[in-house]
């Protein structure tokens, strides 16, 4: 296997590491302690989108609707897709009208006719939670009510919180929403009951061209991860410092 | 008689004395940082994670299907439509046959024009997909009147 | 559950919150709405006047002003009134009021908001350690008047003082002389914890790194300043008030030309003429950094400036421009600066003022909500009037009254108990 030699290198660090903490620190630490230090978790779930491949159906915004229980017809969303036409002229029509939840299936722009022959540049970009490494929702709720996993997936406890909607404001991407039942913050949980059981999340599943995919950026086999690593992809807003981890390939300097 | 200038200090001290004693009853014990992890991202309600694994899952998936519907699935696994998940028109199976017994099939026009309305975007593979005007194309009649979706293509329709 | 059942979720009498007073233009994200509405607002405006009630009344205990003595005890009791109205803007916008106490159960101390529990509190407990040191030999006194007397309510108040005496009865000099110093220290110490209590409520906004507009590190410095604008604003406004209610008392009493009627109009105009100096000095300082953060802005004319722009000049120039900064700060600048200052002048100049305050809070709470964070379209916001709901009464016109209106409901009730007017 190609990956022994470095495996072998990366696991010597970790023993040496492990064995370095307790002594530089002047104490014992537990094993449980020492491999918690060192990040016990093998699972880090990031998501990639294809934006070449969506054809902008809304199937998964769909499926996201009905799996995750946020009612259906109200003007929420825990993942949307953007329908981006670009014109000769330089002007731009952007729109995502109840989240691409029925799909796109008409040329009209918010009312406006678009003539096909002025059209330079046009594509369907899903979004959904970034599952930010230094989410700034997190850092902002005061209670603790919401929290990152081990496993990197942001989520809300519906029992702790107060529904203050700082998380809301934080969130550079408008991903958080208050949902309309429970009353609290929403957000997409990359349907952490999915993933948890080996499964796909509902709009993975659901998406007919693979625009969607979701894999575990530490499993170097894992194909998601070997086209982050290997191909040129993008973040959205990696100005605010968040880390998102939700890359994208044929990203436009159009998409907000 | 004592120095009274200290009474508001006992008053102050009692009340958070009070405070800790409720927050002791009413936060969840596991509530707080786990090992390794930081105050910033992971001050939580540990349980909460099991809590959401343990969220209902609604949509099943192909295989699911295909332990009862074989034949239908191996029909449509041969067409274009193969890489369509039979939920995406049949509805979620959740626990289907027990619970809904029966599941509402989406045969609409609409479903159908998610793709299959022409929209001409360059750079997207929307571009690509056959497609119609939908206020041209046979606008008084149901798409599946003519096409099979499990089988769409007329030139190969039985 | 059924199909028919998640869909059916779908109910049109759930609540989106923002949904009922948010209207879209343009491009904006689905689930962007206009979060923090008029509550937010009235958040930063009521700790303002809570902050600026009790720097007045340190100014008597710390500084020794005299002729503040009688305005001090108001101004104190009257920052113990406003002091709940400054948590409930927060307690009505929650989506889950009842869970607000979970701030102080975990706080998590990287969220601005978390702190608010430990400064509301520590500035709670300053403010009536003050006022139980003020008013402690009242209550022995009332203590002794009322022992042995028949009738509910004067038993119900006998027990009512014996507790808040806490069993401290020595009205000795020596006792009443450490009460004076215990006073002087907690106001020093309240002075601090006031302006931390607000600059920090800046803090809150400023950090927000989303949105455009709030992110700024002036903004806790800008709120500070316009707190201390508007407190004192209001208390100027509060003295004039009851100065003309004496001076209208006299007259009825002693009748228009007697010599007291003048010398209380004489001390009036005199103290108000002083207080207004500081008024100028902390509005020009206010605006200097508004204006400051406005053309730095401008000038390096990041990503965001596009849509600022479009905002500023256009959809809110009325109220940024028309309402805040000439009606609100240029107006009552000119009036209080033009020579031969009369009282009426002043009031005028002081409505003005406090309104111009309000207008800054709003234009930033609701301003800057008032842009999609994709910069591609807008939000308007449209205040409930007629309350059809509960949400639509909490986070509308009325539930904003009811929070203005309560710190004068609770100072009659607070002042049945420590009369700040009639003890002398």
């Amino acid at each position: 296997m190609s990956c022994s030699r470095r495996d072998l290198l990366k696991n010597t660090f970790k023993a040496t590491l492990a064995s370095a903490l307790p002594l530089s620190a002047f104490k014992m630490l537990s094993p449980a302690q020492v491999k918690a230090s060192v990040g016990d978790s093998n699972v880090r779930w990031v998501f990639l989108v294809d934006t070449h491949k969506c054809v902008g159906c809304g199937l998964c915004v769909k499926a996201c609707k009905n799996e995750n229980e946020i009612p259906y017809d109200l003007p929420i969303t825990r993942t949307w897709v953007e329908r981006y036409v670009l014109m000769k002229n330089g002007q731009s029509h952007i729109e995502s009208p109840s989240g691409g939840r029925d799909g796109y299936t008409d040329t009209k722009i918010r009312g406006n006719d678009i003539p096909a022959d002025q059209i330079t540049k046009g594509f369907f970009v899903p979004k959904l939670c970034n599952q930010c490494k230094k989410p700034a929702c997190v850092q902002v709720c005061p209670v603790g009510a919401t929290y990152q996993t081990r496993d990197g997936v942001v989520l809300v406890d519906r029992t702790w919180c107060i529904g203050c909607g700082y998380c809301i404001m934080a969130c550079p991407y408008g991903m958080r929403f208050f949902h309309p039942v429970h009353k609290v913050a929403e957000k997409c949980t990359f349907c952490y009951h999915r993933i948890t059981k080996g499964m796909k999340t509902a709009c993975v599943q659901n998406c007919p061209f693979e625009a969607r995919q979701i894999g575990n950026l530490k499993d170097p086999n894992d194909p998601v991860t070997k086209i982050i690593m290997n191909e040129r992809v993008a973040v959205l807003k990696d100005e605010y410092g968040t880390k998102p981890q939700v890359y994208y390939i044929g990203l436009d300097t159009n998409v907000r | 008689m004592k120095n009274h200038v200290l009474r508001p200090l006992w008053v102050v001290i009692a009340g958070i004395a009070l405070l800790l004693l409720v927050r002791h009853f009413i936060v969840p014990s596991d509530f707080g940082v786990q090992e390794g992890g930081s105050f910033t991202y992971n001050f939580h309600r540990e349980s909460n994670v099991e809590e959401w694994e343990k969220f209902k899952v609604k949509y099943r998936g192909m295989d699911y299907c295909q332990e009862c519907h074989e034949e239908n699935v191996e029909s449509i696994l041969e067409s274009p439509h193969a890489i369509i998940q039979c939920e995406n028109c049949h509805g979620p199976a959740i626990d289907h046959p027990d619970n809904p017994e029966v599941l509402a099939i989406d045969t609409s026009r609409d479903q159908c024009l998610r793709c299959h309305s022409y929209l001409p975007y360059p750079t997207s593979q929307r571009n690509e997909i056959a497609g119609i005007d939908p206020d041209e194309h046979n606008t008084d009649s149901e798409c599946i009147e003519c096409h099979n979706p499990h089988n769409p293509d007329l030139e190969n329709m039985e | 559950m059924s199909v028919e059942a998640i869909v059916a979720q779908g109910a049109e009498h759930l609540g989106v919150h923002g949904l009922e007073w948010t209207s879209k233009e343009l491009f904006t994200y689905p689930n962007e709405f206009i979060y923090w509405s008029i509550q937010i607002v009235m958040y930063p405006y009521m700790t303002g006047l809570v902050a600026g009630a009790f720097v007045l009344s340190s100014l008597y205990h710390v500084f020794g002003q005299q002729d503040l003595k009688n305005m001090a005890r108001f101004s104190l009791v009257f920052s113990l009134a406003l002091l709940p109205v400054a948590m409930m803007p927060l307690q009505l916008h929650l989506q889950q009021p009842f869970r607000g106490m979970n701030v102080m159960f975990t706080p998590h101390f990287t969220s601005a908001i978390a702190a608010f529990g430990i400064v509301f509190s520590t500035y709670a407990v300053i403010v009536l350690s003050e006022i139980w040191f003020v008013y402690r030999q009242y209550f022995v006194e009332q203590v002794i008047a009322l022992k042995g007397r028949e009738g509910i309510k004067d038993r119900f108040m006998y027990y009512l003082y014996i507790v808040l005496t806490l069993g401290a009865f020595d009205t000795s000099d020596k006792a009443i002389a450490k009460d004076k110093k215990a006073v002087k220290i907690l106001a020093a110490i309240g002075i601090p914890v006031a302006c931390f209590l607000h600059g920090y409520a800046g803090f809150i906004f400023g950090s927000v790194k989303a949105n455009a507009l709030w992110m700024s590190p002036l903004m806790p410095v800008i709120f500070i300043m316009s707190a201390i604008v508007s407190g004192i604003a209001l208390c100027m406004l509060t003295y004039i008030i009851i100065m003309e209610w004496k001076k209208w008392g006299t007259i009825i009493a002693k009748g228009k030309g007697d010599k007291s009627v003048h010398v209380i109009a004489g001390a009036e105009l005199d103290v108000i003429t002083k207080t207004s100096r500081y008024l100028l000095g902390f509005l020009i300082a206010a605006i200097t950094l508004e204006l400051l953060d406005l053309i730095f802005r401008g000038y390096t004319a990041m990503k965001s400036w596009d849509i600022l722009r479009s905002v500023m000049y256009g959809k809110d120039f009325m109220n940024i421009f028309v309402l805040q900064y000439t009606l609100g700060n240029l107006v009552p600048f000119i009036l209080l600066l033009m020579p031969r200052l009369t009282i009426k002048r002043v009031f005028v100049a002081l409505v003005l003022v406090l309104f111009g305050v309000f207008m800054m809070r709003w234009n930033v709470v609701i301003g800057g909500q008032a842009f999609s964070l994709s910069f591609a379209g807008y939000m308007h916001y449209h205040m409930p009037i007629i309350p059809h709901s509960l949400e639509t009464f909490k986070e509308g016109l009325f539930g904003a009254l009811t929070v203005a209106a309560t710190p004068f409901v609770l100072f009659w009730i607070i002042n049945k108990v420590t009369p700040s007017f009639e003890y002398k």
